[in-house]
């Protein structure tokens, strides 16, 4: 099948979206599909030779902040180009109701289009006045799909309409393997089973347990974490703490009875790359969340990693561990529990390595290539035998 | 220097002009949105054919007993010869005779393990996937034409011509569980 992918935002700029596309693009040319992306690009940027640049996009105030966005005549030329150079069964817009290249793909084609919505925003100013504008545009996709809950109900609630959901996937391989940060432990990913540097020093194998996301966010549950610490710490005086995300460390740190406060490690905001060693540091990775998860997407990556999970027993984490059997569940904001459990898992290194793999081949569900399996299904559902999309009609001046 | 009245002349075609473009792109609008409609219902119509065909290519498959076979055979020819009137009750059949079949413990393993089976629960897994976005699809088109239908200028206008007004169609579509 031949698709072209339209996306919004300077590519060489991290985001979400470019993300999303970039491992939504290689996992269809994994199955063996022609891909064309066409995005706003910097004049000197390096692209992979599967994606064609529209020109520079200009940060223009957008919405309440400045956005980088690519609009004007050239873009739409250029886009009306692609479209009819590339002669694509499928058109798949990205974010179509930001005013940039997806907005412009819509106006300059006919045919099946497949609209993917990203952004959530419980109030938009604009919406109101622009509505009109963006209706005949996205009047002509004819496929929808909103990569979260929170995304479905912004396009009902703000535009109209609905969409099948399909969330984001995970790129389990990127966190495969990983070295851990140096002074931890880490875990053996080699499978041979041996712990990785579990000499280096007497309080190497006393145990690590992992936490990940906003710290001064209750719902993430670390106050229920920091408890259990109270409790396993005295009784278990080489068992330290990795805490990543953002927030304030001082404010975490002071929470802690003083006596355990040097095992207490908060590296606050870390690079995708120190994450992905982190989840490798750990021993067991604890997810206390409250609630208010859908998915997890943070407990996706940790099981990637093939971190051995104690999660709270909420729906979500729930389902996405098997019941248990990809990693180990406590009552949900109870701290004696998840303490009890976690030493339970700490002086059992086989039920850990079960857990593991149990993990990493539970995660498989979450891939790319199986939400890619899904995409390709909408394309199949709104592809014409054929016929391709071509350049509408009559749109020369209002494409602009 | 003209008469004033050919100023009032000018000034009234340009309107009646502008009115009428305004009019046409009214209608093309509409026109696009039944268009999507009756392409939206055609795909929806081959997404529910196909999951009927693959469950009946399953009943005859002697992948199963004789009474899963019966069960899943029978649900897929009503809803294959159901007419317009009582398709949407043979299709929500349909899907509840499907996740009963395919909910059974360990249905998916034993299937799977037999020759071709692992074959034909991936084409009925895609197949009942196809139905809940073609009728999403299918769905949301039809709210779109409707909200445009409702506008004051399609109804004084014979803005529709002579299509139809659109319904939704509403089935019990959830899937098996994978």
């Amino acid at each position: 099948m031949r698709v072209g992918i339209v996306c919004p935002y300077t590519w060489n700029v991290p985001g979400g979206v470019q993300q999303h596309i970039r491992d939504l693009a290689e996992a269809l040319i994994g199955y063996g599909h022609h891909v064309s992306v066409i995005t706003p690009a910097d004049d000197d940027a390096r692209l992979p030779d599967y994606v064609v640049s529209a020109g520079r996009a200009v940060p223009v105030p957008y919405n309440g902040s400045v956005a980088r966005l690519a609009f004007g005549f050239l873009s739409a030329s250029r886009v009306r180009r692609w479209i009819h150079d590339g002669a694509f069964d499928v058109l798949h817009v990205h974010e179509p109701a930001a005013p940039s290249l997806g907005l412009l793909a819509c106006w300059a084609a006919d045919g099946p289009i497949v609209g993917t919505f990203h952004a959530s925003y419980t109030k938009s100013r604009v919406v109101s006045v622009t509505a009109p504008i963006l209706q005949s545009a996205l009047e002509k996709i004819t496929g929808r799909i909103a990569v979260s809950e929170a995304a479905r109900k912004t396009l009902v609630e703000h535009l109209g309409g609905d969409a099948v959901l399909i969330p984001n996937g995970v790129a389990t391989e990127r966190y495969a393997m990983a070295d851990p940060l140096p002074g931890w432990p880490g875990r053996d990913t080699t499978g041979t089973g041996a712990l990785t540097g579990a000499g280096a020093g007497p309080d190497a194998d006393g145990g690590v347990l992992g936490f990940l996301g906003r710290m001064d966010e209750p719902r993430k549950g670390l106050q229920v974490l920091l408890r259990a610490f109270e409790i396993l710490g005295p009784r278990r005086p080489g068992l330290r703490l990795l805490l990543a995300g953002p927030g304030d460390a001082d404010d975490v740190v002071a929470r802690v009875s003083p006596g355990l406060r040097d095992r207490v490690v908060v590296l606050g905001m870390v690079s995708e790359a120190d994450k992905i060693r982190a989840y490798h540091s750990v021993d067991v990775f604890v997810a206390p969340n409250l609630g208010g998860e859908s998915f997890g997407i943070v407990l996706a990556e940790a099981m990637s990693a093939g971190a051995p999970i104690l999660a709270s027993d909420i729906e979500a984490f729930d389902r996405v561990l098997l019941g248990g059997r990809a990693g180990a569940l406590f009552p949900v904001g109870d701290a004696a529990a998840l303490a009890a459990s976690a030493a339970e898992l700490l002086d059992d290194p086989a039920r850990r390595k079960q857990l593991s793999a149990e993990a990493r081949a539970a995660v498989r569900r979450y891939d790319w290539s199986a939400v890619a399996r899904d995409v390709l299904r909408v394309y199949e559902t709104v592809a014409l035998p054929g016929r391709t999309v071509v350049e509408s009609p009559g749109r020369g001046a209002q494409g602009a | 220097m003209l008469p004033d009245w050919i100023y009032d002349a000018i000034f009234l075609t340009a309107v009646v002009f502008l009115l009428g473009v305004y009019v046409s792109w009214r209608a093309t609008r509409l026109d696009r949105l039944h268009v999507r409609v009756e392409t939206a219902r055609a795909a929806l119509d081959a997404a529910l054919v196909r999951r009927a065909a693959v469950a009946l290519e399953l009943a005859a498959s002697r992948l199963l007993d004789p009474a899963t076979s019966l069960v899943l055979a029978t649900a897929a020819h009503e809803a294959h010869t159901a007419d317009a009137e009582a398709r949407e009750f043979a299709e929500s059949d349909l899907s509840r005779a499907l996740r009963a079949v395919m909910d059974q413990p360990d249905f998916a393993a034993t299937v799977s393990a037999r020759p071709e089976g692992q074959a034909v629960l991936e084409e009925l897994t895609a197949a009942s996937a196809k139905v809940v976005y073609a009728r999403s699809f299918y769905n949301d088109a039809v709210a779109s034409a409707r909200t445009a239908r409702r506008k004051l200028l399609v109804r004084v206008l014979p803005l529709a011509g002579r299509a139809a007004w659109p319904g939704f169609f509403e089935i019990d579509d959830d899937p098996p569980r994978p």
